[in-house]
């Protein structure tokens, strides 16, 4: 079962968690009150990039039945749409940049070049995603509705193809994304599903066609005889976009250590407990200056699930200060390579494709999800030979007395890995000897009953002999009754 | 695309070509067609938005305008002149104001000021472009007029809003006009004032202004030169260091015939409301015309009156309860998600007023879009929806 109870999971007491709520808020004030001239210059700069690159792009692409000439369009339009995509629309709509107060870089009217309208998106991700993140049930983020990425979700034998849906998803991310929020917005906004003309629907159809019509028709007949050139570089550089956005996307929500949670977590969440449910539902990714723009600094998940609507641009010094605030109240902070990332994200998706039944860990202590219910019954050292009663008492919550630091998740998942390794390690041990005395005993009774054979074997023989001898006696006397 | 008959027809290839410009189409004219054949290759982009990224007055979403010139009026206040940008409508009316927005430290900030000039303006050294301009006089408080009048160079982009307000001249103005002004109340009369003088048609027009001192007056100069060259023309100026307030009851001897003039006044609330009551008392208020302008100040106090633009709904609040409760408590559709700040759905733009955002105290104002799900009134104000 995902974290029902976030307090306890934190192995924080209420106050800590109200205390790093504040804590947080006051980062958030201090990046707004410091918001200025060299924010602004990034966003414009970075859209005047953007276009710029887009241009030459699709400029290259007139000559693209050049080799050389595709090569260099089709790399520049995927860069360019990378950048579009996550550092431009995903922030914008976010409205990282509405203190700006510049409608044409403004949440409310920013339109994206993905499939999906943006309004749609805005939906379904700012609200639905932002609000419920990992909630199992309420963000439909998790698995995009088709993968299965916690054991919370009983496994159906339509899981089993989820290596191939994963692919799928992969190569078509921008389809997939608006199809999600096409089916959210209709669900949010009750539209009745059979109702064709529904305004969900016009939008969502105006939306496609517009970006089906442009990238696959419109520009390639700009270009003439190089039309077949300039459609496959098109595709392909959508192609490179959604395998780009796809792979940010899965490193920040589903390697190990990306917590999900169940709706009893949101009954009554205060303030603190819905950042530490963004801090522990989110992962980060390790990246340099130019990956991190070329993700729109979505390396920094977590400090973007934590503060959805400053700008990214600043995600690199606001990160120190988390991860300063992780060390302080001892909660692990996730992060890793890109290649570690995704990998882990990645056997998540396919473990989780097969059955309970031949998986070890439980929905409480999996590497992908685990609960509060993983320390009960367990003793951890730091706390002094205490055993962890139930999820529901935190009484043993406490700041070590030598060092005056807060014992929370990290230390508690570190000790309990190696109080549950040890446990394990007594149990399979433990398991071994019965083996090995069961083997004994096996042993023991196959020899008493070998010699029970030999025995009866012996006894057999000897009755067999006893029965020839007679017979022997017997056959002159049957000869004369057969000659009489 | 097509016509009634089911073929085609050059009106509705047209519909089609301009539909990917529709929202911004009042503004296009004839350009439109080609805005709307260019946008299908570029969207969800306009033309535009590559374009203003080579010139900032090509804006897709709004008119932009650039400063051309600065000039000091009195020690507080100062003209600027605004090239307006591509699709400004000049025929607007004299007295109208508009909307003008600054960059200041990465932030636009939204104002509206007076226009001071007549309508399909020009001058002598712009290169006959037409030109619009406003006055501004720095308010104490006032951190962006004051920014306006001492810092803003010559060149500097800003937004504009198409001109508005029905404080405007009638044209041919009436036989008998008189106009009351006070400090910047000034500004929209001298419009209407350079609009006469240009089109010749100065009727019998009495003016009277107040200020403090004579150094305090703006475009003194103007008015006396006006004054010299029409005969119809009378302006009078009331010191108010010297003499005190300008007492109404005083218009019998000054202007023994105010009953019969149609008149505009434009000044403080204070003296605008009592200027009301006299002119109600004399049973002559569809004579008069005021405008009010909208004091630049923090906001003061907590909750207020908001009101609800296009639903016509008003509810009273305090200063703790958030826009969108208050919208939803008098039954206005009010858009919104989380109800926590954090996904934008529940932006609106405030039409009059002030609020402010209650995670971190800030103000803002007429012009702002602000989330209502952490934002309450700070004073009365208007909220378009
Ligand atoms: S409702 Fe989500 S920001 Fe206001």
């Amino acid at each position: 079962m995902a974290i029902t109870d976030i307090k306890a999971y934190a192995h924080l007491t209420a106050a800590d968690i109200e205390t790093l709520g504040q804590e947080l808020d006051s980062i958030r004030r201090s990046v707004e009150l410091s918001r200025g001239e060299r924010d602004a210059k990034y966003i414009r700069r970075a859209i005047a990039a953007q276009r710029g690159l887009e241009v030459a792009g699709r400029a290259a692409l007139f000559g693209s039945r050049n080799r050389w000439a595709w090569l260099a369009g089709t790399a520049l339009l995927s860069v360019a749409k990378i950048i579009e995509n996550m550092e431009l629309g995903h922030n914008v709509s976010h409205g990282q940049w509405d203190w700006m107060n510049d409608p044409e870089i403004h949440s409310t009217s920013w339109e994206w070049d993905m499939t999906g309208p943006s309004s749609q998106w805005r939906r379904a991700h700012n609200y639905s995603h932002h609000t419920y993140t990992n909630v199992l049930g309420k963000d439909e983020d998790l698995g995009f509705g088709i993968l299965r990425m916690t054991r919370d979700e009983p496994w159906r034998p339509i899981h089993l193809v989820q290596p191939l849906a994963n692919l799928l998803l992969a190569a078509t991310f921008e389809w997939g994304i608006a199809l999600h929020d096409w089916s959210i917005e209709k669900e949010l906004s009750g539209t009745p599903p059979r109702q064709l003309m529904s305004q969900p629907n016009r939008e969502f159809g105006r939306k496609i066609s517009r970006q089906v019509a442009k990238d696959y028709l419109l520009y390639p007949a700009l270009t003439g005889p190089a039309f077949k050139q300039t459609l496959k570089a098109n595709a392909m550089a959508n192609l490179v976009r959604n395998l780009w956005a796809y792979a940010v996307i899965f490193c920040g929500h589903f390697p190990d250590g990306a917590e999900k949670f169940t709706v009893e977590q949101l009954e009554n969440e205060t303030p603190g407990e819905w950042y530490l449910r963004q801090m522990l539902g989110s992962a980060n990714f390790q990246a340099g200056p130019a990956m991190a723009f070329m993700s729109g600094n979505l390396c920094y998940q977590i400090e973007h699930h934590l503060f959805p609507d400053l700008p990214s641009n600043r995600y690199p010094e606001i990160a120190v200060r988390v991860r300063e605030l992780a060390d302080k109240y001892d909660l692990p902070y996730t992060t890793g390579s890109l290649g570690k990332q995704y990998l882990l994200a990645f056997r998540t998706i396919h473990k989780l494709a097969i059955p309970d039944r031949f998986l070890k860990a439980t929905a409480d202590n999996a590497p992908e999800t685990s609960s509060e219910r993983k320390f009960a019954g367990i003793t951890l050292p730091s706390l002094g030979g205490v055993t962890l009663p139930g999820a529901e008492s935190t009484h043993w919550l406490r700041v070590d007395p030598e060092t005056g630091k807060r014992r929370g998740l990290r230390s508690a998942l570190h000790e309990a890995k190696v109080v549950l390794q040890e446990k394990a390690r007594q149990e399979k041990e433990m398991l071994r000897e019965a083996k090995a005395a069961l083997k004994e005993k096996a042993e023991h009774e196959r020899q008493l009953l070998h010699g029970a054979k030999l025995a009866l074997q012996g006894r057999a023989r000897q009755e067999q002999a006893a029965l020839r001898e007679k017979a022997l006696w017997d056959k002159p006397f049957r000869f004369l009754r057969r000659a009489r | 695309m097509g016509s009634k008959n089911g073929g085609f027809s050059v009106r509705g290839v047209r519909a089609w070509l301009e539909a990917p410009a529709a929202s911004v189409a009042e503004r296009g004219g004839k350009l439109n067609v080609l805005r709307g054949a260019v946008a299908r290759v570029t969207t969800p982009l306009l033309p535009d938005d590559y374009l203003h990224l080579a010139n900032p007055l090509w804006s897709a979403r709004e008119l932009r305008g650039r400063i051309v010139e600065v000039r000091k009026e009195t020690a507080d206040s100062a003209t600027l002149v605004i090239q307006p940008g591509w699709g400004f409508d000049f025929t607007y009316q004299p007295g109208q104001y508009i909307g003008i927005g600054l960059l200041v430290d990465g932030r636009w900030h939204w104002r509206s000021y007076s226009l001071t000039c007549p309508p399909d303006w020009s001058v002598p050294g712009h290169g006959g472009k037409r030109l619009i301009s406003i006055a501004v006089k720095a308010m104490p408080e006032g951190f962006l007029s004051s920014h306006l009048v001492s810092g803003v160079p010559v060149g500097t982009i800003v937004r504009l809003a198409a001109p508005q307000g029905g404080f405007v001249l009638t044209y041919p103005p009436p036989e008998k006009v008189l106009f009351l002004t006070a400090g910047s109340g000034i500004t929209p009369v001298l419009s209407m004032l350079r609009a006469m003088d240009r089109r010749e048609v100065f009727t019998d027009v009495a003016h009277l202004h107040s200020a403090r001192t004579a150094d305090d007056v703006m475009f003194g100069a103007e008015l006396r030169a006006l004054h010299d060259r029409h005969p119809g023309f009378r302006t009078r100026l009331h010191l108010t260091a010297e003499h005190g307030k300008f007492a109404l009851a005083d218009l019998d001897t000054e202007f023994p015939d105010w009953r019969e003039r149609h008149t505009w006044a434009c000044g403080p609330a204070g003296m605008l409301d009592e200027i009301e009551k006299h002119w109600r008392d004399a049973g002559r208020s569809d004579r008069l015309h005021v405008e009010r302008f909208e004091i630049e100040r923090s906001a003061v106090g907590e909750g207020g009156t908001v009101t609800f633009g296009k639903t016509g709904r008003t509810a009273e609040v305090d200063g703790a309860t958030s826009l969108l409760e208050a919208g939803e408590s008098v039954g206005v559709q009010m858009p919104f998600g989380c109800r926590m700040g954090i996904c934008q759905t529940c932006v609106l733009t405030v039409s009059s007023g002030h609020v402010r955002d209650l995670r971190n105290g800030d103000e803002r104002r007429e012009g702002d879009k602000v989330q209502t799900c952490i934002s309450v009134a700070a004073g009365d104000c208007t909220l378009d929806v």
